[in-house]
């Protein structure tokens, strides 16, 4: 899908930027670059769309060498989202999101349609599309950046540092949406950053450059495990590393298969005798099929006893991780979000366990105690 | 008392002259802030592109500037002979600092990650500044045609010695009339007037432009209760 052979690209004065790099990379592929400042990470990315035009060697689009192609063109069938966001603020959300059709000459109504369309898959209401992006917040404003690289459904999206410039928990949010969004819509992205936590989420192949060189290009988990050279090692952080030791991998392996929960038709009263007998200060909410649709406690229960009888009337959202996600993400969120627990849900948001702070507290234990745990 | 019985007076005699005048006068100054427009806009957007043309083109306007009004006008005279196309041609050249000035600045100061979002989307050239500088600096170069307008209505009263008429003409008579305090200021107060309106007026103008619109919440309230 796209190929970078041999590029190099020297500045006016001799600064070499990116020095003699080959990549090759597959559709659908999430691919992160990183590096610190001035590692000519973000020099490669904009050669992609020729914002940058490279010194030497060529960059092929499915085979389409770029140089060949009018820039105009090219940029207009490749996304591109940056960290200052860059909506222009004279036009709502409707025409921002539908700038790069209008380049296309799509009539009004199908801009519209498509805007709606697009609006939806970030969970915004359709009066948004009248909105000045003044009026949205940084993280909804980045939401719509976003779906203005989606816009003409490019293939190919470059994303330059997108969500560098939002506060840690939008930060946090944004990540696992446009991940969940990227695997749905099976765009090949191209991921400039500089946080390696970021990189580690997000990537399916993490580029690790410093001074124009490539130094290592692997998954997540080969880097973690294997490090290139003391570079990586200390790029990545020790920290990280330690983390990356352990045998248990993923959530499933963790989590109790069982969590206690209840279905919307029980009374209120019901679910208080449930939580008596286990013992526990809150209940997982599910249907009939076993899908999952929020929480309530002992708390909610005793806030709104007056007005509700049935557990579906005051059922409260909640966040789930999906099965196979890893550990490390989990305990994140547990950590950063300060949650109590994570239900695990499969890809039809059936229940499926639970992780708690219990579970977490299991690791520690067996990583010190266990037998067979030590690995380091 | 006595001046503003004579100024009243005046007017019941002269309204339609004055009235005359009056447009005579506003139309020269547009005139003047318009041709300015014409070239000076363009030539904005020309240095804010060519930035090694913009220290030659702003000293060049700032000359014309600092020539005292009576003086250009006198030099003018020299060439164009007299009349109200001379006139109009002063307050071209006055205005067109504020105009170049305001164009060069207005487009220098468009957000840079909005050019290079453009620029990635796929815009053209001219779509970048169709789509993203122009819109983005009407505003500044509205406020430029804002200045060059109130300039231009204080430095028409001056045409008259060229013969143009205009309110210049009333307060002219009025300074060779003995006793003329109070035809000085039949002419006087409605170029202050014209200076004042048409600053508040572009000043309007100049708000409806700016690129942070806000939405009309209480239309659309309406219209959701109707």
């Amino acid at each position: 899908m796209l190929k970078f052979d041999h590029v190099s690209k020297v500045y006016k004065g001799g600064k070499k930027a990116v020095n003699d790099l080959t990549l090759e990379f597959e559709k659908g592929e999430f691919i992160c670059f990183i590096g610190p400042s001035g590692c000519g990470k973000t020099t490669t990315m904009k050669m992609i769309n020729r914002l940058i035009e490279p010194t030497e060697g060529s960059i092929y689009i499915n085979g389409e060498n770029i140089m060949d192609k009018d820039p105009v063109q090219l940029r207009r069938e490749i996304g591109y989202v940056i960290q200052q966001i860059g909506l222009l603020p004279h036009m709502n959300i409707q025409e921002n999101i539908s700038l790069v059709l209008k380049l296309l000459k799509w009539p009004e109504e199908k801009r519209r349609a498509r805007a709606l369309e697009l609006l939806d898959l970030v969970d915004l209401t359709p009066d948004y599309l009248e909105k000045f992006p003044h009026e949205l917040s940084g993280g909804q404003q980045q939401r719509i950046g976003v779906l203005r690289a989606l816009a003409a459904d490019q293939p190919l999206i470059l994303m330059d540092e997108p969500f560098g410039a939002l506060d840690p928990i939008t930060r946090d949010s944004l990540q696992e949406e446009f991940k969940k969004l990227q695997k749905k819509l099976n765009k090949t992205i191209v991921f400039v950053t500089h946080d390696m936590d970021e990189a580690l989420k997000l990537a399916d192949r993490i580029v690790i450059m410093r001074d124009g060189q490539l130094v290592q290009c692997d998954t997540p988990d080969e880097i973690l495990r294997n490090p290139a050279d003391e570079f990586v090692e200390e790029f990545i952080g020790k920290d990280r590393l330690v983390q990356a030791r352990p045998n248990i991998q993923t959530v499933e392996q963790i989590m109790n298969p069982k969590p206690i929960t209840v279905t919307g038709e029980r009374f209120l009263t019901e679910a208080i005798q449930i939580m008596k007998e286990k013992r526990v200060d809150s209940l997982l909410v599910v249907n009939e099929f076993n899908v999952l649709q929020g929480y309530i406690d002992v708390e909610l229960i005793d806030q709104k006893r007056k007005k509700a009888t049935k557990v579906s009337d005051i059922v409260e959202p909640v966040t789930t991780v999906e099965a196979g996600t890893l550990v490390r993400d989990t305990i994140r969120s547990i950590l950063k979000k300060g949650m109590k627990y994570v239900p695990v849900v499969d890809h039809q948001q059936r229940l499926i366990g639970i992780v708690t702070r219990a579970n977490l507290v299991d690791i520690v234990y067996d990583s010190i105690w266990g037998e067979d745990e030590i690995t380091a | 008392m006595e001046t503003i019985n004579e100024l009243i007076y005046y007017y019941s005699q002269n309204g339609g002259y004055v009235w005359e005048q009056f447009y005579r006068h506003f139309l020269m100054a547009a005139y003047g802030v318009l041709f300015a427009a014409i070239i000076g806009i363009p030539l904005g957007i020309l240095i804010a592109r060519y930035k090694k043309l913009s220290p030659w083109v702003l000293s060049l306007a700032n000359i014309i500037q600092t020539i005292p009004a009576l003086a250009m006008l006198a030099v003018l005279m020299l060439v164009m002979g007299l009349g109200t196309n001379t006139v109009v041609f002063a307050l071209f050249l006055y205005s067109l600092l504020p105009i170049i000035k305001n164009t060069y600045t207005g487009i220098n100061n468009v957000d840079q990650a909005l050019l290079e979002s453009g620029k990635a989307m796929g815009m053209t050239k001219f779509q970048v500044l169709r789509m993203v500088e122009l819109p983005l600096a009407m505003a500044v170069i509205m406020a430029g045609l804002r200045t060059a307008l109130v300039i231009t209505i204080g430095i028409a009263t001056i045409g008259t010695f060229m013969g143009s008429g205009g309110l210049g003409d009333i307060i002219i008579r009025g300074t060779n009339a003995t006793d003329g305090t109070a035809i000085i200021l039949a002419g006087a107060i409605p170029t202050a007037l014209m200076a004042v309106i048409a600053d508040l007026v572009m000043g309007w103008f100049e708000r409806k432009l700016s690129p942070y619109k806000k939405r009309k919440t209480q239309i659309h309230t309406e219209n959701a209760a109707a």
